[in-house]
């Protein structure tokens, strides 16, 4: 499947700007399930500064916030070619050791909620299984309702309240994977959601490693693994590690901060 | 003079006579008039006072300044004795940059099962955001300082690396300027080596790791806490010795993707940022997002290339107490050799077995937090109260895998000058290794710290330790 994307995010602040640096993790690479057609970063009122791969084998994008400036725009946008998989993302690449993906974060710890769900799907012997049985756990427990937690939410504070969005349950899911002793992962991504082209937010799922399989992703907030209508962009131990912005900016005030985001078939214009 | 029963001493052995690279001190020192050299003794620390150089002490009241002892009698070592420790360093300071290249990389020395990958995996000093990243020049350790102790006439022993931010090397300059302005006579009756080329060669090595992008003279930046650090005085004098520039974060920012120097000149990039700012206050954008010591997207600058941070980020996996323990292990399997150096035998008290033997034999040991440094946090067995033992059971219990328990070596003696002349000190040496591509650089000599009160062991400044100048004599 074709998939176009336009994705800006628009960051308005209450002061002009004496300095900042964002950290971009906004381009999707190829993998098995993806290929990059074209892709382009557009910035106003930031300068690009430098391009790595961090270790997780995401391609960073690092932008000064011109002085002075009281908004920035970061505009991705571009053409990858998808394929359903069933789920499996990609083989290991990279130095980056499994045992790496069972650290648990601050977002991720552990406690009674992560625990209970544990419990719950332990008597099934087969990996996929498991985490399958896990995926509807959790959809089952914490219910999909926007405005219940915030981007500092933890996995335990989803839990606690029952509710959140996909970003706490992949945080979830990837706590109880990894207490079940499935090195585990954080995806943001894009999805293309049912018949209409505006999206209201930028996607998150979980990737667990299973032996023999690979990578194999986990959508807790749709109860499916992800097939083509998914673009994998970046991946971390959770939100903080794979946001596909994140940064520090001096003597700007406050800020708000807008999304716009189009998904849709086909090239939707683009070249 | 006495020396202490059953220590050795380094100018009279076991009391019986006088060891063979002292014997021209002794002579000078027989013939000089005690009151003179106490009175010179006082010159030396008003000259100390004068330059500046003083440390602040962590833990006291007022964070207050003070003055580093300094004792003329100088540390002497043979050219025989040096070449072994120079061959044991070396050998040692290779494995480690082999070590922190691997566990920053496939990790084969945990996959040969040679090191239990929970010291890795569960430790705070490795790095994440070095894996799969090679420092310019593949060096990680610039600058090494290694800690060793002697307890006979044969054996050395290595107390730790110090593989992040080693400190001290300012005292073996000026601890060698000073015995050169006192008594310059004794240096021309006795050859010894220089150390003053130290900071052309710590410029050269670190010039000799920028970035492969630097066109022409490197430009090499000091990068301190600022003046309140305890060590402030040593990155003033290093990069004014070395003709670098010294900076702060705040001096410092991205400009063009790379790290920039303001100057009136408008911004100048930074090739090689020598920092004596711990990984933890680097980077505010990578790290400790509260740290107003550091320069926000260093790290994102070093991962693209664009700029040497001495030492690399990470290394402090290398110089951990527990990892310290695997020591041989390492260097044998990046070496294929037997370690020239002894590594002092060490219980881990992560393993059960190793930590009742510990409990039972708390009154004989040393016992170190794993993660601590500078003498901090540490019981010394021998030299404890019954209180502070049981105090310290409670600690070790609560948290095992905190600590690591090592026999109390019979340091070796130095004689300190005293109203009642010559007194026996015990004393560590640790020198200084300078790593560039292709080469190992030691100096000649290093930082001798002394325990300045009888019979303690404890030789860290801020315990109360003072210095004294080390003297490698030629051939």
């Amino acid at each position: 499947m074709q998939l176009s994307i336009a994705h800006t995010t628009t960051y308005r602040y209450a002061s002009p700007v004496r300095s900042g640096l964002q950290e971009l993790r906004l381009r999707p690479r190829n993998g098995a399930n993806q290929t990059v057609a074209s892709w382009e970063l557009t910035l106003e009122g930031a300068e690009h500064q430098l391009s790595f791969d961090d270790h997780y084998g995401n391609r960073v994008d690092l932008v000064s916030l011109t002085p002075g400036t009281t908004e920035i725009q970061v505009r991705a946008q571009g053409v990858v070619d998808t394929l359903d998989t069933a789920g499996v993302a990609a083989r290991h690449v990279g130095h980056t050791p499994m045992w790496f993906y069972l650290r648990s974060t601050e977002r991720t710890e552990v406690g009674r909620g992560v625990r209970g769900f544990c419990e719950q799907v332990q008597t099934e012997d087969d990996d996929v299984n498991r985490l399958h049985a896990l995926s509807g756990a959790i959809r089952d427990g914490v219910a999909y309702r926007p405005g219940e937690s915030h981007v500092a939410s933890t996995a335990e504070e989803a839990i606690e309240v029952g509710a959140g969005v996909c970003q706490d349950h992949a945080h979830v899911f990837i706590a109880a994977a990894r207490h079940l002793g499935h090195p585990a992962r954080y995806v943001s991504g894009y999805l293309l959601m049912g018949n209409t082209v505006e999206q209201d937010a930028t996607h998150a799922w979980a990737e667990a490693w299973i032996d023999g399989l690979g990578w194999v992703g986990f959508d807790v907030s749709n109860g499916i693994s992800p097939d083509e209508r998914y673009v994998r962009v970046a991946t971390g131990l959770d939100y903080r590690a794979a946001a596909p912005i994140r940064g520090v900016t001096y003597g700007a005030g406050d800020e708000s901060l807008e999304v716009e985001l189009q998904v849709q078939v086909g090239t939707g214009g683009q070249q | 003079m006495d020396v202490r029963p059953g220590y050795f001493d380094e100018m009279y052995g076991d009391g019986s006579a006088l060891r063979a690279p002292y014997r021209q001190y002794e002579e000078w020192f027989a013939r000089e008039d005690p009151r003179r050299l106490l009175k010179k003794s006082a010159d030396a620390e008003a000259l100390f006072r004068r330059t500046g150089i003083t440390f602040n002490v962590y833990g006291s009241e007022e964070g207050d300044e003070r003055l580093i002892p300094f004792d003329i009698v100088p540390r002497i070592i043979a050219a025989r004795e040096w070449a072994r420790l120079e061959r044991g360093i070396e050998q040692r300071v290779r494995a480690i940059n082999a070590f922190l290249h691997d566990i920053y990389h496939r990790q084969e020395i945990l996959r040969a099962g040679r090191i239990p990958k929970e010291v890795i995996a569960d430790n705070d000093a490795f790095l994440p955001e070095m894996i799969g990243f090679t420092p310019p020049g593949g060096v990680y350790t610039h600058i090494v300082g290694i800690d060793l102790v002697r307890t006979d006439d044969n054996d050395f022993y290595v107390l730790e690396d110090n593989a992040r931010t080693p400190s001290g090397v300012s005292y073996m300059l000026e601890n060698r300027e000073t015995m050169l302005q006192m008594f310059p006579e004794l240096f021309t009756r006795s050859r010894v080596r220089p150390v003053s080329e130290y900071p052309r060669d710590l410029r050269s090595s670190l010039a000799a790791t920028a970035p492969v992008r630097t066109s022409g003279r490197p430009l090499v930046a000091v990068l301190t806490p600022g003046i309140h650090n305890s060590a402030y005085f040593e990155h003033a004098f290093l990069a004014d010795q070395m003709g670098a520039e010294l900076v702060e974060g705040h001096d410092l920012s991205v400009v063009d993707g790379r790290i920039a120097m303001r100057t009136t000149e408008g911004p100048e990039p930074i090739d090689v940022l020598y920092r004596r700012v711990d990984d933890d206050y680097l980077d505010p954008l990578t790290f400790n997002p509260s740290s107003l010591l550091g320069v926000p997207g260093v790290m994102d600058v070093y991962r693209s290339g664009g700029i040497t941070i001495a030492n690399a980020p990470g290394t402090g996996i290398a110089d951990d107490k527990a990892v310290y323990s695997y020591m041989p292990e390492i260097i044998d399997f990046y070496t294929g050799e037997k370690p020239l150096l002894q590594n002092v035998p060490t219980w881990r008290c992560s393993e059960p077995d190793s930590l009742a033997y510990v409990l039972d034999h708390l009154s004989e040991l040393v016992v170190k937090e794993v993660h601590g440094s500078g003498g901090y946090g540490m019981l010394v067995g021998p030299a404890a109260s019954k209180r502070e033992i049981s105090r310290f059971t409670r600690k070790l219990k609560a948290s095992p895998a905190n600590y690591i328990a090592q026999p109390t070596l019979a340091l070796s003696t130095v004689p300190i000058l005293t109203r009642n002349g010559l007194a026996p000190r015990h004393v560590d040496l640790r020198p200084f290794a300078l790593v560039s591509p292709n080469t190992i650089r030691i100096t000649p000599g290093g930082l001798t710290r002394v325990a300045m009160k009888r019979g303690s062991l404890v030789v860290n400044s801020s315990q109360g330790g003072g210095t004294k100048d080390t003297w490698v004599m030629e051939d």
